[in-house]
């Protein structure tokens, strides 16, 4: 059990960098979630963590001591890859035992070790078994198992459940999270998948072209994402963006499609005319007729029972999406008022992406 | 409608006699093969149980005879030829060792060489991949002049180090394991590291446990290139001792001025054969399966 910490972790391969000055701390037994898309540095980071990839500046404290220069061994980490990386020749038990026999752990304590860590997971019966022989669960499972036994300070996984089917994934997503509260071993754990983030994660780093965009709870990051990045790639279908202005010295957003929306927390900084992007999600937005409604022309109606999922654009050209209750059946083609409510806008800077917040003090939160 | 079913019960028959006869034309051709193959190594089998007299007489008998326990215990024990050559028991434990020392060797380097070229980043690995690489082009016969000169000066004239070591560096196993090495995922080799392991640790844990089966086919091609080498055991050893088996086989062949023993030839030559056949049967679920697939 341990605290990590990064300190202005950068990493270039040659000419192309990586990582941008990733700061980040971990308190003791805390699950943190790394989340982002596709090649957008998770992997190198972890790997930095473990001692697999050198940084090309920044530190990694572990309980505060310096690691940077010390091998992956040294570092007393555990991994779980996203192909499990099994040793094939081995039996399930020997997969588990191999860290503790090359650490000279006694033979008694091993075997100990192990079947109670095969117990904790459920694959005491596989234990004489070879990785062929297992399905893709249970190889997770051993992976995990082999990552438990060594009773490390701290736990790295790396997609670990991207090759397993859905129903899989979600049991494993429990799974992990009961185990990680339970052992109360410091993680890290990265993911693409904004639900594996969302429900693992005591916290969220949201990284976007290596940087961390946002750091913060999952609902945090749901309720006020930090820029245009985080907003577009946490929830789902995503936040809808539209262009506007801002208006009535600062307490009000005009939108390029018409309205003047009022905010509902307070005037924003800034010069009147100011460029900005409001947000709002789909499952936000209402339909009802009233002055300030944007009329959507339905491209797209999915009715899925519960709800239905619009798509359709605004008289600017303007896309949006809108989750309404189940019901209402539009057709596609027809057009629709809907009302985008005050306290459910988000307002970012136009130019910087930069979420902006109601000006201090005058905030009516 | 019952001639069109007809016409189909006509051309099935027809078809299967195609193919029966396909079938027969293949089997006569792989018959005629096995033939052409197993003729010699018949006569050779039947010319070991005749007197020395028959075969002398220009006979090529086809049936057994009844001199097969004599003929094998003077080639085993004794020898034959012109010269009484070295003893058949005696040739075949110098070849046994040779064979196995240049497999074993050949294996040993080729898998540590490959381990390195592979696994580790040190100034010069390509340089050092190319030079092995190179010696593909190098067989023994092109490089055995200034190979003897240094055996010379090492002397190793005459001592089973001369008989093998020169034989030993193998790039073709070393490209081999080269790219199965390749094929062994990096996530392996940082789990190890995770885990622990050292580089040694690593080889002797994962990579040989991994390469069993490529082993065992290369230790069954290497023992036989090995066992059937001629031109260098000719030149390196004219102890009578350390004679192997397929240099000493050619000596009992004399030039034509006196009667050759062909029966103790033949008998010695069936001996020669017989390790060779034994370690292909005896690997031979290993060997294909190095050869078809690899334990991943
Ligand atoms: N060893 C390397 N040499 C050169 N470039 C690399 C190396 N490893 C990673 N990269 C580059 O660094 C970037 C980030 O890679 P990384 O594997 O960290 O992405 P990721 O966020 O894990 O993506 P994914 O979700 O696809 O796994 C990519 O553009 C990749 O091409
Ligand atoms: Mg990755």
């Amino acid at each position: 059990m341990a605290t990590l910490e990064l300190v202005g972790i950068r990493k270039s391969f040659g000419a192309a960098g990586v990582l941008h000055g990733i700061d980040l701390s971990v308190a003791d037994g805390e699950m943190v979630v790394i989340v982002g898309a596709s090649g957008c540095g998770k992997s190198t980071l972890l790997r930095i963590v473990a001692g697999l990839e050198t940084p090309t500046a920044g530190r990694v404290l572990i309980d505060g001591r310096d690691v940077t220069p010390l091998e992956p061994a040294e570092r007393d980490i555990a991994m779980v890859f996203q192909n499990y990386a099994l040793y094939p020749h081995m039996s399930v038990f020997d997969n588990m035992a191999y860290g503790l026999r090359i650490r000279r752990v006694p033979r008694a304590e091993i075997r100990r070790r192990v079947e109670e860590t095969a117990a904790l997971l459920g694959i005491s019966a596989l234990l004489d078994r070879r990785p062929r022989q297992l399905s893709g669960g249970q190889r997770q499972r051993v992976a995990m198992g082999r990552a438990i036994v060594r009773e490390p300070r701290l736990f790295l996984f790396d997609e670990p459940l991207s090759n397993l089917d859905a129903k899989l994934r979600v049991q494993m997503r429990a799974e992990i999270r009961r185990l990680q509260k339970r052992l109360g071993v410091t993680s890290l754990f990265v993911t693409h998948d904004q639900i594996e983030a969302m429900t693992l994660g005591d916290r969220l780093v949201v990284m976007h072209e290596g940087r961390a965009a946002q750091i913060a709870t999952p609902m945090e990051v749901w309720a006020r994402p930090a820029d245009t990045f985080v907003a577009g790639f946490i929830g789902s279908p995503a936040m809808n963006f539209l262009a506007a202005r801002l208006a009535e010295e600062g307490r009000a957003a005009a939108l390029a499609a018409g309205p003047v929306l009022r905010f509902a927390d307070g005037p924003r900084p800034g010069a009147e005319g100011r460029r900005l992007v409001v947000g709002i999600r789909p499952e936000h937005v209402e339909a009802r007729a009233g002055p300030e409604a944007l009329p959507l022309a339905v491209d797209l109606a999915e009715p899925l029972g519960s709800e239905t999922v619009l798509h359709g654009h605004l008289p600017g050209g303007e896309s949006l999406t809108a989750r309404l209750p189940g019901g209402l059946a539009p057709q596609a083609g027809e057009v629709l008022p809907l009302l985008l409510p005050a306290e459910a806008l988000h307002v970012f800077d136009a130019e910087t992406g930069r979420r902006l917040d109601p000006l201090e003090g005058m905030a009516r939160r | 409608m019952r001639a069109l079913a007809e016409d189909g019960a006509g051309e099935a028959a027809a078809q299967a006699g195609r193919r029966r006869r396909a079938a027969l034309w293949a089997h006569g051709w792989l018959a005629l093969g096995v033939l052409v193959f197993a003729l010699p190594i018949w006569i050779t089998l039947v010319g070991s149980t005749h007197d020395a007299g028959t075969i002398g007489r220009g006979e090529v008998p086809l049936l057994p005879g009844s001199h097969a326990v004599e003929n094998y215990a003077t080639a085993w024990a004794e020898g034959g030829g012109r010269f009484r050559t070295t003893a058949a028991a005696a040739m075949l434990w110098n070849s046994a060792l040779m064979a196995l020392l240049i497999a074993a060797g050949k294996i040993a380097i080729s898998l540590l060489s490959a381990y390195a070229v592979v696994f580790f980043s040190f100034p010069g690995r390509m340089a050092f991949f190319w030079m092995i690489f190179v010696t593909l082009m190098l067989p023994v016969e092109v490089r055995i002049i200034p190979t003897f000169q240094v055996m010379v000066d090492l002397s190793l004239i005459n001592t089973m180090a001369g008989l093998v070591v020169p034989l030993v560096a193998s790039a073709t196993a070393t490209l081999l394991f080269r790219q199965f090495f390749l094929t062994i995922p990096d996530e392996y080799v940082e789990a190890a590291k995770m885990d622990g392991a050292g580089p040694l640790r690593f080889f002797r844990d994962v990579v040989v446990p991994l390469s069993v089966t490529n082993i065992a086919a290369l230790f069954v091609i290497l023992f036989i290139y090995g066992w059937n080498q001629y031109l260098w055991p000719l030149l390196v050893v004219n102890d009578r001792s350390l004679e192997t088996i397929v240099v000493g086989l050619s000596k009992m062949i004399g030039t034509g001025d006196a009667q050759n023993e062909w029966n103790t030839i033949m008998a010695t030559a069936v001996l020669a054969m017989l390790p060779p056949v034994a370690v292909v049967v005896l690997m031979q679920r290993w060997f294909v399966r190095g050869l078809t697939e690899t334990e991943k």
